[in-house]
C-alpha cells in the first residue's frame, strides 16, 4: 500500500517522450524525401526551361534557375506555336478538349449515376446479368474496340443524317434550311460519346457501390413516404452523395482530359484535343527544336488535372473513405 | 366485420428460399399486434410484405378491406417506423416529417398545421430544425415516429423500433409508445425479439418461428398457456423448466415419481396413454411456508445461486433433472443444500413429447 504510493509519486508521468530522430523515422521520411524527388524535380526542371530563353537552354544547364526569366515561351506555346501549316498554338486544342470534357463529364456521370441508383436499390429482373455484363466490359481491351467503334459512329452518323434529312423537303417548304449531313465520326459528339460509353462500367461500379452502402431502410421510409424513383434520386440519394459525385468527377475529367488514343482516332485535326495537340507541337519536325516551348505547353496541358485535384483533394479523400472505392 | 389488416394464404421467396408460407393473419381495427421471434424468423419480411415494400410471391393482403396486394407503400395507409430511424440525413427534423406529405401534394397550411400537432405530441417541438446527426437516439426515434404520424395513416407497422436504445430509454420510449396507441388508438403491428416489449405493448402475441405463426394470442393465453414447447420455451425468463415423463391415465410419470395432474385443464380429454413433457415456470414454484399448501411436492439439490436483487434464481436439481426456481430477493440458500419446492398443476403445462404440441 505504501509501496504503491510512492512508485505512483516518482514513478514517470504525462505524455511518454518521442525520440525525434528514431530509426523509423529516419526510415519513414528518408523513403518520403526520395520519392517526393524523385516526382519533383522533372517538374522542377520544365518551370525553370519554361521560363529560360533558347540562348540560356542552348548553354545545356537544365538545373540551373532562369538566369532571365521571360514568358515569352508559354506565350507561343499557348498562341503562336506551329503545328503543320497551322500557327494557333494549344489554344485551340484546349478548347476543343474543354468541348469533349464538359458534355462528357456530365453526360457520363449523369447516366452512371442513375444506372448504378438504380443497380443498389431497384433491383429490377435481370439487373444482376447486367452489372455483371458491365463491369465485363471494363476488362474488354481498348484496343480491341477501337475499330467497330469507328465503323459504328461512321454508320449511326449517316442513320441519323438520313433521318434528319428527311425532314428537309418540310423544312425548306417553311422556308427554312435545311439539315446538312451530320457526323459522329470526327467529331467531338463522336467522341463525347466515346467518352460516355468507355466511363460506364467504371463509373457504374463506383456509384452503384456507393448507393449500396447507404442503409436499406433510408431508401424504404423515402418509399413508404411516397417518393418514387426520381423523387427518391434526386431528394435523397443525391444530396448525401456529393463525395462520391467529387470522386466521380475527378476520375472523369482526369481520365478524359488526359487521353490521346481515342482523341487522335476519332476526331480530325481542327478538332483534335489539347494532348494531340501538345504531341504534334512537341514532335513537330520543322526548324530548331524549342525546349523551353515544349515544356511551357506540357505544363499548360497539364494544368487542368492538377487544378482540379487541388481544389476537390479534400472532398476526394472523404469519397474514397466513405467507402466508394472499395470492393 | 371488416378486420384493419387481413392477410390471406401469403406466400414470400427470396429466389428458392420460402421465408414465408400460407400466412394467414387478422388484425382488428385499433389492435396493437406484436409479431414476437427470434432473428430470422420473418418477422421483417411479414412487415415489409404488409408495406409494399417487398413484393409478395403469393396470397392477398387487405387494409381497412380494400384489396392492397399490388398497392404502392404510400397508397396503402401504413406508416413505418424502422430500427435504425431511417432519418433523412440532409434534412431537417421538420423535412423529414413533411416530406411524405409533399409528395402527397398536401396543401401547406395543412402540413403546417400536421407537423405541429405530431410535434407536440411526440413532444418535439423544439428540435424541428435541426438536423437528425444533432438528435439523440430517443429523440430519432420519436422523430420517425413523428413521420407516421402526420400521415394520418390507418395502420402504423413498426420493426424493432427500440432496439437501437439503451436500456433505460427503451423502456421510457416503451412507455410513450403505449400511452400513444391509448391516445390515437390506431392498429399498430409492432416488431420485435424482445418478450418484454411484447408483452407489455401488445394485445395479441404472435409468436413467429421459421415464417409460420405458432401461437397467436393475448399475453396472458402465451404465458399461460403455451401452445407448443417452442412457445413455453421462447416465452419467460428464466425459461420455463421441461421435464420429460409418461403420461398415463391422467398421472404424470417420471422416474419413481407419480404426479397427479388434478386440476390441470387438459385441451382435450386424454385417452391414450403416451410420452409427454411437464413444463414448470421459475417463478411458479413456491418455496418456503408455502410448500405444504401446494398440490405437489419435492426435494431438490441446489446448485448455483444467482442474487439478483429483486430475486434470486436458484439452479438446483430435480433427481437428475435440472429445474430452475425463482426465489424471493431475500431468501436466503446455499449451495449443496436440499430444499422442498411446491408446484400446482394447475398452472404447469403439458406437452406431448412426439408432436410438441400441449395436451
Ligand atoms: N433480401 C433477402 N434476400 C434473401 N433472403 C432474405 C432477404 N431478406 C431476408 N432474408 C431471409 O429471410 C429470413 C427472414 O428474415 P427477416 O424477416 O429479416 O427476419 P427477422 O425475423 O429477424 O426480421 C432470414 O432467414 C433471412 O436470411
Ligand atoms: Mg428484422
Amino acid at each position: 500500500m505504501v509501496d504503491a504510493t510512492v512508485n505512483t509519486q516518482s514513478g514517470p508521468r504525462g505524455p511518454k517522450p518521442k525520440k525525434a530522430l528514431s530509426s523509423t523515422n529516419v526510415i519513414i521520411y528518408g523513403t518520403l524525401f526520395v520519392v517526393c524527388m524523385y516526382y519533383l524535380l522533372p517538374l522542377y526542371v520544365m518551370i525553370v526551361t519554361s521560363l529560360k530563353g533558347m540562348p540560356e537552354v542552348r548553354l545545356g544547364n537544365i538545373f540551373g534557375p532562369p538566369v532571365e526569366v521571360t514568358f515569352q515561351p508559354w506565350v507561343k506555346a499557348w498562341s503562336e506555336a506551329c503545328t503543320g501549316i497551322n500557327c494557333e498554338g494549344l489554344s485551340r486544342g484546349f478548347w476543343n478538349s474543354v468541348w469533349i470534357l464538359v458534355p462528357s463529364v456530365i453526360i457520363s456521370i449523369a447516366i452512371a449515376s442513375v444506372s448504378g441508383y438504380a443497380l443498389a436499390n431497384w433491383r429490377f429482373k435481370g439487373s444482376e446479368v447486367f452489372f455483371t455484363i458491365l463491369i465485363f466490359g471494363a476488362f474488354i481491351p481498348y484496343q480491341v474496340m477501337i475499330y467497330p467503334i469507328v465503323i459504328l459512329l461512321r454508320e449511326s452518323g449517316e442513320g441519323i443524317t438520313s433521318v434528319l434529312k428527311a425532314f428537309n423537303p418540310m423544312l425548306e417548304a417553311m422556308g427554312f434550311e435545311g439539315f446538312k449531313t451530320f457526323r459522329l465520326m470526327g467529331s467531338v459528339s463522336g467522341l463525347v460519346i466515346v467518352h460516355t460509353i468507355f466511363g460506364m462500367p467504371i463509373l457504374t461500379l463506383l456509384f452503384r457501390n456507393y448507393f449500396t452502402s447507404v442503409p436499406e431502410e433510408l431508401f424504404k421510409a423515402a418509399r413508404v413516404d411516397g417518393a418514387g424513383f426520381w423523387g427518391i434520386y434526386f431528394r435523397i440519394m443525391l444530396p448525401m452523395s456529393l463525395p462520391i459525385f467529387v470522386v466521380a468527377m475527378i476520375l472523369q475529367v482526369t481520365g478524359i482530359w488526359n487521353d490521346f488514343l481515342f482523341g487522335v482516332i476519332y476526331t480530325k485535326p481542327e478538332t483534335y484535343p489539347m494532348t494531340v495537340q501538345l504531341n504534334n507541337i512537341v514532335n513537330s519536325v520543322q526548324g530548331v527544336k524549342e525546349y523551353n516551348v515544349n515544356m511551357a505547353a506540357t505544363l499548360l496541358t497539364g494544368l487542368v488535372p492538377l487544378v482540379i485535384y487541388f481544389a476537390s483533394g479534400k472532398l476526394f479523400v472523404r469519397g474514397i473513405a466513405a467507402g466508394a472505392v472499395k470492393g | 366485420m371488416t378486420y384493419s389488416v387481413e392477410i390471406k394464404q401469403l406466400d414470400l421467396a427470396f429466389g428458392a428460399v420460402k421465408v414465408l408460407q400460407g400466412l394467414d393473419l387478422n388484425v382488428s381495427e385499433g389492435e396493437f399486434l406484436v409479431l414476437l421471434g427470434s432473428s430470422g424468423c420473418g418477422k421483417s419480411t411479414l412487415l415489409n410484405c404488409i408495406a409494399g415494400l417487398l413484393e409478395i410471391t403469393d396470397g392477398q393482403i387487405f387494409i381497412k378491406g380494400k384489396n392492397v396486394t399490388w398497392a404502392e407503400p404510400s397508397e396503402r395507409g401504413i406508416g413505418m417506423v424502422f430500427q435504425s430511424y431511417a432519418l433523412y440525413p440532409q434534412m431537417t427534423v421538420k423535412g423529414n416529417l413533411s416530406f411524405g406529405l409533399k409528395n402527397a401534394k398536401i396543401p401547406k397550411n395543412e402540413i403546417e398545421k400536421r407537423v405541429a400537432r405530431a410535434a407536440e405530441i411526440l413532444q418535439i417541438g423544439p428540435l424541428l430544425d435541426r438536423k437528425p446527426g444533432a438528435l439523440s437516439g430517443g429523440q430519432r426515434q420519436r422523430v420517425a415516429i413523428g413521420r407516421a404520424l402526420v400521415r394520418d395513416v390507418d395502420v402504423f407497422l413498426f420493426d424493432e423500433p427500440l432496439s437501437n436504445l439503451d436500456a433505460k430509454l427503451r423502456v421510457d420510449l416503451r412507455v410513450e409508445l403505449k400511452r400513444l396507441h391509448n391516445q390515437l388508438q390506431n392498429t399498430m403491428i409492432y416488431v420485435t425479439h424482445d418478450q418484454v416489449e411484447a408483452m407489455t405493448l401488445a394485445d395479441r402475441i404472435a409468436v413467429m418461428k421459421g415464417g409460420a405463426i405458432m401461437q397467436l394470442g393475448s399475453p396472458d393465453e402465451i404465458y399461460n398457456k403455451p401452445r407448443n414447447l417452442y412457445v413455453a420455451d421462447f416465452i419467460g425468463s428464466p425459461s420455463m423448466n421441461f421435464v420429460e415423463g409418461h403420461l398415463e391415465g391422467g398421472l404424470f410419470k417420471v422416474d419413481d415419481m407419480v404426479l397427479p395432474m388434478d386440476g390441470y385443464v387438459f385441451a382435450a380429454p386424454q385417452t391414450a396413454d403416451r410420452l409427454a413433457t411437464i413444463g414448470i415456470r421459475p417463478e411458479h414454484v413456491v418455496t418456503g411456508e408455502l410448500v405444504p399448501n401446494a398440490p405437489l411436492q419435492f426435494n431438490v439439490d441446489v446448485d448455483l445461486v444467482e442474487p439478483m436483487g429483486s430475486d434470486t434464481l436458484v439452479y438446483a436439481k430435480l433427481g437428475q433433472h435440472p429445474f430452475r426456481i425463482r426465489m424471493d430477493g431475500q431468501a436466503s440458500v446455499k449451495v449443496g443444500e436440499t430444499i422442498s419446492i411446491g408446484v400446482d398443476p394447475s398452472r404447469a403445462s403439458l406437452f406431448d413429447t412426439a408432436t410438441e404440441d400441449r395436451l
